[in-house]
């Protein structure tokens, strides 16, 4: 079990991030779920509860998300139900269960980047830009490919587009981590294949996705494209599955995941 | 640090400390109708509601229960003992020890949800683990209570 020897609640962002930079050992508090499974001894916990930064809204023809917002008011906004095939709705449903869905954060979610995180696979599929208190904002995959650095998340920015999107899991149990997850989706015919719980974090794969883009989605491109997917990303063995064997899931939900992009109604 | 909570609807102010879990503090005020059992967030046991909002008590930390108010099973006695009746009557109950938090999200859910399907109520009530049955008794219950039998 985790300890915290001091706890805070900032009124403001300025004040959470002096706070947390202060000491090595400061430490944003999210839902704390995945944080109390360890021993980490946190000199002061930063509560961002005050910050109201729970919502979930449209601005300036992006959908803001802001960090403090549940992974169940993720899976049950309309906005996000009515977007993107609800790719993001679905990529959340079954992480554990309702209760834990309510208590767990998407700010710690993506900046913890967790191999095993199904919502940053699905983000990434989108067009998505993380803000950050002292860097800014960027495209998550840059985000993801920075070397940590301690800041604070502050929101999620998503285009919004017709974007079509398409999220699939494979799970040893219901409610597990998945095995691999796949999210795919499709923009004017510009195509995204992310792959996340690999079991490193998620990315998006440059070559397949470049493929079904310049040459069209065939039956002879969509099987190229999901063979190599699973050649150029990396693979890893975990209690979960070989890296065998997750490549092998790979190609097939990645073709899956194409063939329901193309089914999506408007297209 | 001081909280001050309304639980049950009634207000209290309650001493906690900084890496408290809500189902310890709830605990240890005598609120014993929430379990702990696996304290790693998966088993459901220790749900009770934060504003309306079905949560797992013990993951919350309890400083972030200041200002909310708190709702556990001894809050809402009419409703679990009609649920609780069904419950037995369909042969769902065995050692009685998941009941608690299992009645907290059915509740939850029948505020939630309209109708649900049978698939939606599954899924709803996939984080409440039951060791005893398989889960179907209480299925039956839950339907003849939300009247989608």
């Amino acid at each position: 079990m985790f300890t915290i020897l001091d706890l805070v609640q900032p009124d403001n962002l300025a004040e959470a991030y002096q706070i947390l930079s202060d000491k090595r050992n400061n430490t944003i508090l999210g839902g704390c779920a995945f944080l109390k499974m360890g021993k980490k001894r946190i000199n002061t916990g930063i509560d961002l509860t005050k910050l109201k930064l729970n919502y979930i809204q449209e601005k300036d023809g992006f959908i803001e998300i802001g960090a403090m917002t549940s992974l169940r008011d993720i899976e049950t906004h309309p906005l996000l139900t009515e977007h993107y095939n609800g790719v993001l709705p679905q990529s959340v449903r079954d992480i554990i269960g309702v209760q834990f869905r309510n208590g767990v954060t998407v700010g710690a979610s993506v900046y913890s980047r967790y191999g095993f995180s199904d919502l940053i696979t699905a983000l990434l599929s989108l067009d998505t830009e993380v803000e950050l208190f002292k860097a800014g904002r960027m495209p998550l995959a840059d985000f993801l490919a920075r070397p940590k650095e301690k800041d604070l998340l502050v929101r999620l920015w998503i285009k919004k587009t017709k974007r079509q999107a398409s999220y699939l899991s494979f799970r040893n149990s219901a409610s597990d981590y998945a095995v691999l997850n796949v999210a795919v989706s499709m923009l004017n015919n510009r195509w995204t294949i992310a792959v996340g719980a690999r079991p490193s974090k998620a990315s998006i794969a440059i070559s397949a996705s470049a493929l079904l883009s310049l040459e069209g989605a065939t039956s002879e491109t969509i099987e190229e494209a999901a063979k190599r997917t699973s050649e150029e990303l990396s693979f890893g063995t975990n209690t979960r599955g070989t890296a065998t064997y997750r490549k092998a899931l790979c190609r097939a939900l990645v073709k899956r995941g194409i063939m329901e992009v193309l089914a999506c109604k408007s297209n | 640090m001081q909280i001050e909570l309304t639980i049950n609807d009634k207000v209290v102010k309650w001493e906690v400390a900084n890496d408290e879990f809500l189902a310890d503090t709830l605990r240890s005020h005598g609120f014993l109708s929430v379990k702990k059992a696996c304290d790693t967030s998966c088993c459901g046991l220790c749900t009770v509601w934060m504003d309306g909002k079905s949560m797992l008590s013990c993951s919350v930390l309890s400083l972030r229960a200041h200002s909310k108010k708190i709702t556990t099973i001894e809050g809402l006695p009419k409703e679990a003992e009609e649920f609780a009746q069904i419950l037995s009557a369909e042969g769902a109950e065995q050692c009685g020890f998941c009941s608690p938090g299992f009645i907290m999200s059915v509740l939850a859910m029948k505020n939630e949800l309209v109708n649900p399907t049978e698939e939606e109520i599954i899924h709803y009530l996939t984080g409440n683990l039951c060791r005893c049955t398989g889960y179907m008794g209480q299925l039956r219950a839950i339907k003849i209570y939300l009247g989608v039998a």
